[in-house]
């Protein structure tokens, strides 16, 4: 088991003036599963590649434990690139798939008895250990996969995407399994994918990376509650988060025509930067749907409503009461709010309903910047 | 509930009418035998099926749609690259039962004619030094894979297709799902590879010791071995910087020549002479495998593999030689060449015996057969004696290997020794749900 550092690790990649991976510091602890998160092109996989030694890196640091690897072969690491070859051999026994590995590096025989029969306990395996793999179902042929790579022990696992070519319901199955198994292990692990709910299922904490740069760090819980900024906010969370950006007039922020207080802090905090704007964020469930003529109150025309039974949304387009609504986007596109309704009072599509955001569940960022304010 | 109605969507390049006739709304384990070719399989974590279509066969995966797409994409750079790898034919998405319920998007690729999986190979008979020679075939594979920037992520024998080259194999790239092209590959990425390369070939080797179609006395661990030190004889022979004295000049002749030895041009080779002029430094840039086959290609339109080329063109340079025709154009006397001795030769093989090998393959065999007689009846044998007696006597006793259409895959094998090639009840490509 070992910690994982980046220190100011930079990748560039040959021909290319803008770094892949920009200066990156970010720390693993011992055990903990960390998700690196984000759009396609934003550094993900090259951080992790770098950890494993694929990249090469162009400036600063990685460290496994207290040992520096910037400059170590992948092979020297320690560490193992779970999923990434599962084959099973169709002659060797479970036992043999799982240990097959050890025997190449000439581990005594008993002693690859011993890791083989601990990985399996962990894995259920136990009682298969002398079948055949076509004695096995489907999952725990993957389970014996699994175990090829814990009983090798290494100090970090790393997983590029492991779940993409799985289709929907086995994906959510493996999930669930990897992110348990990784907590009985508690094997220090970095996890790569583009889905952000993979990310918040799954992670310790998050981290999440836009065109090279590391944008926040955190909990799921702080990441959702907390986005550092507004790309972060926008990107965590599905229905993504509504955001636009309003002129301040007065204190609060001039919502077409209705107005949205805002805190005094928050406006005292705007730079020259801003230009008199703030970036308002509202998730879909911090929208209460209230009657026509409630203050602070705005219409949306609904487009659809998506009904997923335990929660309803509603997709819907702002109208030309809403003065900025070009500048409002969210997860439904440009001019369009996502609204979570009462699953057992689903608006008709066609008609209009009156929402107010709910004035403590707000997030404000820098028009300028898109930082998080306060 | 209305069913959603099945509407695929072909991805091709240069579509085949008859993609439409196969019957995609059947999962691919489940389709039916007379649409099947049984050809030997390699393992797959995925289900693989050659179905028959057009005249051809085609190897059909299913597999995630975007992992589908881009495999197909990096087929076809890997192509145009020129690097030796499967044809992609296309991507179907969209696929639906009957019942409505989505299937997995498929990737159907050209099967190579006259491969063989190494699992095939090894039910055979076949020398003792098989395994060897197809680590040197897989060696120069991903030498050129790497010289082309291409990172594999997973090499391995399964992922390979092995076709004869003269006493030789060349092996061709089938599985890119996981593989990547950069501009340049890191040290890093080349050795990984190597690495996985390494303990998976020893891993697939130790599964044949223990399915018995390998001698348990093999060194699974030394042949693993023996891919990494050829690997990097042959990545040092093609890169590494070479330093002499100013005098010394005649050694970037040396050079290309050695390069040439071993298949390769050179298409641009750096030369630096440090400031004061005393002494030089090359190192090749950009090197293109197959110098003996596009040579062969110039001089006769013959399009064969590197090692026949060699051996074709000793011939051609003998048959030169015996005709005392060194004064002549080389095309000149190639011409005459195939037209008087290659295609004459190749020809006499009837046509129901041509399925066994390759042509280029069998013109090899000739010359082999041909030494063979010339010294049991100490003289030289004419290629048209050596022909009758090799259809007769060698030909008849060689496995059909174009292409195994409409015979069982347990026909590939030899004799009662139930093959690791493709057996149902173990099913390799199922063993990972």
């Amino acid at each position: 088991m070992a910690t994982v550092s980046f220190d100011h690790a930079t990748r560039i990649y040959p021909g290319t003036e803008r770094p892949a991976v920009d200066a990156l510091n970010l720390h693993v602890e011992d055990g903990e599963f960390l998700v690196l998160v984000g759009p396609s092109g934003c550094g993900k996989s090259t951080s992790l590649r770098m950890l494993a030694g694929l990249e090469d890196v162009n400036a600063g640091r990685i460290l496994i434990g207290d040992r520096d690897v910037t400059d170590v072969q992948p092979k020297d690491r320690d560490i193992a690139m779970v999923f990434q070859n599962y084959a099973l051999y169709p002659h060797m026994t479970v036992a043999d798939n799982m240990g097959f590995a050890l025997k190449i590096a000439g581990t005594p025989k008993a002693e690859i008895r011993q890791r083989v029969e601990e990985a399996a306990k962990i894995l259920d395996l136990q009682q298969y250990l002398d079948r055949k793999p076509k004695a096995l179902s489907g999952g725990q042929r993957q389970r014996v996969a699994m175990g090829r790579a814990i009983v090798r022990q290494p100090q970090v696992f790393l997983m590029d995407e492991p779940l993409s070519n799985l289709d929907a319901k086995l994906r959510v199955q493996t999930r669930t399994q990897i992110a348990s198994l990784q907590r009985r292990l508690g094997v220090t692990t970095v996890y790569v994918t583009h889905d952000q709910t993979e990310a918040l299922t799954m992670g310790d904490r998050i981290a999440v990376l836009k065109d090279g740069i590391l944008q926040q760090v955190g909990t799921p819980r702080d990441m959702y509650d907390t986005p550092a900024n507004v790309f972060v906010a926008g990107f965590i969370g599905s229905p993504a988060m509504n955001i636009g950006t309003f002129p301040v007039l007065e204190g609060s922020a001039s919502v077409g025509s209705s107005r949205l207080a805002l805190p005094r802090e928050a406006v005292t905090r705007l730079t020259d930067d801003d230009k008199g704007h703030i970036t308002v964020g509202f998730r879909p469930e911090s929208l209460d749907v209230v009657p026509q003529g409630t203050p602070d109150a705005f219409p949306v025309v609904v487009n659809i409503v998506e009904e997923l039974g335990s929660d309803a949304y509603v997709y819907g387009a702002l109208t030309n009461d809403f003065g900025q609504a070009a500048s409002v986007h969210s997860g439904a596109g440009d001019a369009q709010v996502i609204v979570r309704v009462d699953p057992r009072q689903v608006p008709p599509k066609g008609s209009t309903i009156y929402v107010r955001i709910r004035p403590t569940e707000q997030h404000l960022f820098h028009a300028g910047s898109g930082e998080r304010i306060g | 509930m209305s069913v959603t109605p099945q509407r695929l969507q072909i991805t091709a390049a240069n579509p085949d009418p008859a993609l439409l006739d196969l019957p995609w709304h059947v999962p691919l384990e489940d389709w039916p035998a007379e649409t099947l070719a049984a050809l030997p399989r390699g393992i797959s974590r995925h289900i693989v099926r050659f179905a028959k279509m057009s005249g051809r066969v085609v190897a059909i995966k299913e597999i995630g749609e975007t992992v589908a797409y881009r495999e197909y994409e990096l087929l076809r750079q890997l192509r145009k690259l020129d690097v030796p790898s499967v044809e992609p034919v296309g991507v179907i998405t969209g696929r639906r039962s009957p019942e409505g319920e989505p299937l997995e998007a498929v990737l159907i690729t050209q099967h190579l004619q006259f491969s063989l999986p190494y699992r095939a190979l090894f039910s055979q008979s076949l020398r003792p030094d098989t395994a060897t020679r197809l680590i040197d075939a897989l060696a120069v594979l991903l030498v050129r894979l790497h010289l082309a920037g291409f990172y594999w992520g997973d090499v391995s024998l399964s992922n390979t297709l092995f076709r004869r080259d003269a006493e030789t194999f060349a092996a061709y790239l089938v599985d890119a799902e996981t593989g990547d092209l950069h501009d340049v590959l890191t040290p890093g990425q080349r050795g990984y590879d190597l690495e996985v390369a390494r303990v998976n070939i020893i891993g697939e080797l130790m599964d044949l010791q223990a399915g018995e179609f390998l001698d348990e006395d093999e060194d699974a661990v030394g042949i693993g071995e023996a891919l990494v030190v050829r690997y990097e004889e042959l990545w040092r022979a093609l890169t590494e910087t070479e330093s002499f004295g100013f005098g010394e000049r005649w050694r970037v002749q040396a050079r290309i020549d050695r390069l040439n030895d071993l298949g390769f041009d050179v298409g641009e080779l750096d030369i630096t002479t440090d400031l004061d002029g005393t002494s030089v430094r090359i190192q090749p840039k950009v090197v293109d495998a197959g110098h003996h086959s596009r040579r062969l290609m110039r001089l006769t339109g013959l399009d064969v593999q590197e090692n026949q080329a060699r051996r074709l063109l000793n011939d051609l340079d003998e048959f030169r030689a015996a005709t005392d025709r060194q004064a002549d154009d080389e095309a000149f006397v190639a011409h005459d060449w195939v037209t008087d001795i290659f295609e004459p030769a190749v020809r006499s093989v009837p046509r129901e015996l041509r399925g066994k090998l390759e042509p280029a393959q069998i013109y090899h065999e000739l010359l082999d057969h041909r030494w063979y007689l010339s010294q049991q009846q100490h003289r030289d044998v004419p290629m048209t004696e050596v022909a009758t007696s090799y259809v007769a006597t060698i030909l008849p006793t060689r496995p059909d290997e174009q292409a195994v259409l409409g015979t069982r895959a347990e026909d590939l094998r030899d004799g009662d020794a139930a093959g690791p090639a493709a057996d149902d009840d173990l099913d390799p490509e199922r063993l990972i749900g």
